[in-house]
């Protein structure tokens, strides 16, 4: 055996600074080298429940994504999807990276993540559906990242360096979220006669979580030029869906919102039952040993 | 066979056996006999096969990893392994393969992926301990490979090597982190060593005098070293990356031999390796069944691709011929 065929074997043990992390998986400090003051006119307060509003989004939709790995229809998926729930991981780790410090009670992103209970957790419930098959994988993907391109395209010109910053990345991302969910949808509507029926009858199902998403909620009022009114983000929704749903030959859903508990949803705190589980899951080892480093 | 095309055959057997002696590749437009033929699609198969059930036991860790940073680190390793299946199927393609075949030869159990997936993943230390042994092995048995005689699969293994031993360093260093962590942790860490260590040494399969094929594949170029000299190379390498860890390997027997220059070890439960090899392990029936109604709970998608991607072109091909129509008539 050669020397020359194992120098990469060889190189494991070398201690070098080459750290080829694939897409940003490499930090420890999300944040790091971004001037993270919050600035003059700004409600701490705010600012941190809205980060953590906009990370528990991205942290419990990529949480979904990732039951879905080694499940998917074709490899290809399998590297897409993997590739979509990694971006919206470290959309969830600088987000609640960036709350956790305008919050000031030194939580990071693992306390936030790991520690907090159901209450505490801000996403949309459209966030936390369970997807039953690929079409509302589908469905649910570009009703969410066309929703949440929307509200990155206005947050690029946030008050807040760090938010605007965070939506300037995120924004490519989304960007190529909604035309993998678009072509998807395309596909399946325009595929097979049980591929149109199952994609409308996954829109059918989804249709009545998309009204919270635009709801108008108590943070976002307290920011104002920090963050964006939800409500002004629905015209560009309306007209991003209507094009797919027609190129996909598909019906645009009239079901009926689902209603809220005591006018309360999911950027409240209340969500569906669905989500005790996914907490569950996602929270279970490191509660197991609080003292444990990873 | 006319004597013209015999002779035609000898030369073109000739030249083969002149590329291989003078340790030039293979191309996929090179003539090449059958059986090697055969042969590198198998194993080209069963490396993609290990690509894609891989993927399981460690994906059964992503959604519960104990920090962000280390489900992202998961995440980008799956992804990874997806990519390589993806990757090594190309290179079984270029032999005249088609991936539904052989991935309709993988859920049915014709084809075989590497035995070390047959073994549970029971806690989170098992996904450092597959980086650092699963993954160190699989490295010491696949970098010689970056020199197989079969082009596309030697230019295949390159780039699968540099991200393995990436994943394998990520494995060691969840380890470290691990060690220096609680009581409970390192107790963990010892644990999934204990499991993983035994099968780890049976990824270079069967002793030399037990493993029918090697002759052949060493004189066609497509394996470079017997599955005796990879362990021992393996053992050799990892022995010292356990003190520096500080993890006791389970082996009562290994043992520095200075007159070899080789640690000596303990016999491998072949009877072990027979029985998951033959289906009998903690988790074959389950690997296989996951990945077959992966498969086969997205046919009806495939099928709409399909159906899509027909509709278009036929859209585009009328479109076409109304252009060609129109400037005809103009």
């Amino acid at each position: 055996m050669t020397d020359d065929e194992f120098t990469a074997y060889r190189a494991l043990a070398d201690e070098t600074g080459d750290h080829r992390w694939a897409f940003g998986t490499g930090f420890t400090d999300p944040l790091e080298g971004i001037g993270t003051s919050v600035p003059d006119g700004v409600s701490a307060a705010a600012l941190a429940a809205y980060c953590l509003m906009l990370g528990d989004d991205a942290l419990i939709y990529s949480h979904r994504l990732q039951q879905w790995m080694t499940r998917l229809p074709e490899l290809e998926e399998e590297t897409a999807i993997a590739n979509i729930a990694l971006d919206l991981l470290g959309q969830a780790r600088m987000l609640l990276a960036r709350g956790g410090r305008a919050e000031g009670a030194g939580r990071g992103e693992d306390q936030l993540a790991f520690f907090r209970p159901e209450h505490e957790f801000r996403n949309v419930r459209l966030a936390e559906h369970a997807d039953a098959d690929f079409a509302q994988l589908a469905g649910r993907l570009l009703i969410f990242s066309t929703w949440r391109l929307a509200l990155f395209t206005r947050l690029q010109d946030s008050a807040d360096p760090v938010l605007a910053a965070i939506a300037a990345k995120g924004a490519k991302e989304l960007a190529y979220h909604r035309d993998y969910a678009a072509q998807w949808v395309v596909r399946l509507g325009d595929g097979t006669e049980l591929s149109r029926t199952r994609m409308q009858a996954a829109l059918v199902t989804l249709w009545p979580l998309v009204d919270e998403l635009f709801r108008t909620d108590a943070v976002a009022g307290d920011l104002p030029g920090v963050a964006a009114d939800p409500a002004g983000l629905r015209a560009e929704f309306d007209s991003v869906l209507a094009a797919v749903l027609a190129a996909a030959t598909l019906d645009r859903p009239g079901t009926a919102p689902m209603a809220q508990v005591a006018g309360k949803s999911g950027r409240d705190g209340v969500h569906t039952e669905a989500f005790g589980y996914v907490l569950a899951e996602l929270q279970s080892v490191a509660r197991a040993d609080p003292d444990a480093t990873w | 066979m006319t004597a013209l095309a015999d002779g035609r055959a000898g030369e073109l057997e000739a030249h083969f056996d002149e590329t291989i002696a003078r340790d030039r590749r293979i191309e996929p437009r090179d003539w090449m006999p059958d059986h090697y033929r055969a042969t590198m699609i198998r194993q080209i198969a069963q490396h993609a096969h290990s690509e894609i059930i891989g993927m399981q036991p460690e994906g059964n860790w992503i959604t519960r990893a104990p920090s962000l940073r280390r489900k992202a680190v998961l995440i980008a390793k799956v992804q990874d392994e997806a990519g390589h299946g993806m990757y090594l199927y190309s290179a079984a393609e270029t032999l005249g393969a088609d991936r539904a075949d052989l991935t309709a030869k993988l859920v049915s159990g014709r084809q075989k992926y590497s035995s070390i997936f047959n073994y549970p993943t029971l806690t989170y230390a098992d996904v450092g301990v597959i980086g650092w042994l699963v993954d160190g092995a699989a490295i010491c048995n696949q970098v010689p490979l970056c020199r197989s005689s079969y082009g596309p699969y030697a230019r295949a293994m390159v780039r699968i090597c540099k991200e393995e031993s990436f994943h394998q360093r990520q494995g060691y260093e969840l380890l470290m982190t691990m060690m220096r962590g609680s009581e409970a942790q390192r107790a963990m860490v010892q644990d999934a060593t204990n499991r993983f260590w035994w099968p780890s040494l049976m990824m270079f399969g069967p002793p030399d005098d037990q493993s029918p094929n090697t002759a052949q594949s060493m004189a066609w170029g497509i394996k470079r070293h017997t599955n005796d000299e990879l362990r021992q190379r393996f053992v050799d390498m990892t022995v010292p990356q356990a003190g520096k860890l500080g993890v006791t390997l389970p082996d009562p027997d290994l043992t520095w031999n200075s007159e070899r220059g080789h640690y000596d070890f303990g016999a491998v439960d072949w009877a072990e390796f027979t029985a998951v090899l033959k289906g009998n392990g903690p988790c074959n029936a389950q690997r296989v069944a996951q990945r077959k109604a992966a498969h086969d709970d997205g046919a009806w998608v495939r099928e709409a691709a399909a159906a899509r991607a027909a509709k278009q072109a036929a859209r585009d091909r009328a479109a076409r011929e109304q252009d060609t129509r129109e400037q005809d008539t103009a």
